[in-house]
């Protein structure tokens, strides 16, 4: 059974496929992504509480390296096999390389309905794999040119709005624990799904506006959009396994790992990288992988995890 | 009655909401001594940019100023983004009151 969330999703792709009027205010969608963004940090947060922080250091490191890789296996499949240019490919590298927590939210959302647990430190994660692939995009795109604004740009990457939101929420979760939380309990973790279907409901009508670009370049983006999480996930998986994660959070970490970003990426790579196609990236990104990580990857890499867990290795 | 006024330039730039920041540092820089910027939306050659969402959103820039100062701005600015950005920029004499706050 399809969740109620991609239900909204579907509804808000049609209405946009159908041109019909419905249209959400630009400040409603930003202060949706600011209230789910602050949900997944403080129960990060108040999970991380529970648990000492120092064994959590090795598996940082990891999912730092998993994104660098990620952006480099991606760029090297778009300019070999996909022939794009140097700046196009960096680009949608980094776009992959990178995380979304709109699909983050949907697998937490997921795992959820399902009574499925996973490690609190996935929150951690998502904060960190959103900046590597940033800078690693650019750096394949341009060298370490002394033209790119570095201090500029790892402010905006480091300080942008999701770190802010991801760590700071975290950082109060932390403090706060179960009993601090109890207060704003049911308006950030019971009105999480609210929240997200509505955004979802959003994203639709976003993705919905990517076809025109996608009747251009279709089959390749459709390609390389389908495979590359796919890919990506199954690394993200072997990496989990490397943790010793739960079922739950190999889940988590495999969306991690296919998901790619639309917010931080695209406006720092349209700074640092001009004479990238934006649209390119997006109908990828957008038009492609992230309908199909919610409608049928998720499932899917639970599925996979499962197997890992269960049959291969076990 | 005559109103006693004098003679500015005013400096009109529609572009992507992604340049805010960099635009207004460079603005700064170069010393222009103020601006208004407000959301716009509309349809040009990079397609419709209707400002439902952050990547989609234009801005339009106005700076009052000296006919040099607007100039120096406009070639800087067509040099450094006419190529790779939406951008859409045009100059206009105005009349104005108070020449000390421009």
């Amino acid at each position: 059974m399809i969740d109620v969330v991609v239900l909204f999703f579907l509804l808000g792709l049609l209405a946009g496929l159908a041109r019909s009027e419905l249209k959400l205010p630009a400040a409603l969608y930003d202060s949706l992504s600011v209230f789910l963004m602050m949900a997944i940090g403080l129960k990060g947060g108040e999970g991380l509480a529970k648990q000492a922080l120092a064994p959590l250091l090795p598996q940082l490191g990891m999912v730092i390296l998993l994104g660098i890789l990620l952006t480099l296996l991606a760029f090297a499949l778009l300019i070999t096999v996909g022939r794009l240019n140097r700046p196009d490919a960096a680009a949608t590298a980094a776009h992959y390389g990178s995380v979304s927590v709109a699909t983050f939210a949907v697998g937490v959302n997921w795992l959820m309905t399902r009574n499925i647990d996973f490690e609190p430190q996935m929150a951690v994660f998502l904060t960190i794999m959103e900046v590597p692939a940033i800078m690693v995009g650019i750096i394949l795109a341009r060298g370490i040119s002394k033209q790119t604004e570095w201090g500029q740009l790892s402010h905006e990457a480091f300080l942008g709005k999701g770190v802010t939101l991801l760590l700071g929420g975290m950082a109060i979760g932390w403090a706060a624990g179960p009993e601090g939380l109890a207060p704003i309990k049911n308006v950030f973790f019971d009105g999480f799904k609210g929240a997200l279907a509505l955004f979802l409901l959003e994203m639709g009508l976003i993705v919905s506006r990517q076809t025109s670009e996608l009747k251009k370049r279709g089959v390749f983006l459709l390609v390389f959009g389908l495979g590359m999480p796919l890919l990506s996930a199954v690394i993200g998986l072997g990496c989990g396994m490397m943790m010793n994660l739960s079922i739950g959070g190999l889940t988590l970490l495999a969306t991690l790992a296919a998901s790619a970003s639309y917010i931080a990426v695209p406006a720092a790579i349209r700074l640092a990288v001009p004479e990238a196609n934006p649209g390119l990236s997006l109908a990828s990104v957008l038009g492609v992988t992230f309908p199909f990580n919610i409608l049928v990857g998720i499932p899917l890499y639970h599925w996979l995890a499962t197997q890992f867990t269960g049959g291969l290795f076990a | 009655m005559t109103l006693i006024t004098e003679k500015r330039t005013l400096l009109t730039v529609i572009t992507e909401a992604a340049l805010e920041p960099t635009l207004l540092r460079e603005l700064d820089r170069m010393g222009v001594k103020g601006y208004t910027v407000s959301d716009a939306r509309g349809r040009g050659n990079r397609g419709v940019r209707d400002a439902a969402w952050d990547e989609a959103a234009n801005i339009r820039l106005e700076v009052i100023c000296s006919r040099q100062m607007a100039e120096t701005v406009l070639s800087e600015w067509q040099m450094r983004y006419y190529r790779n950005y939406a951008m859409v920029a045009f100059l206009s004499e105005i009349e104005i009151l108070r020449p000390e706050k421009f």
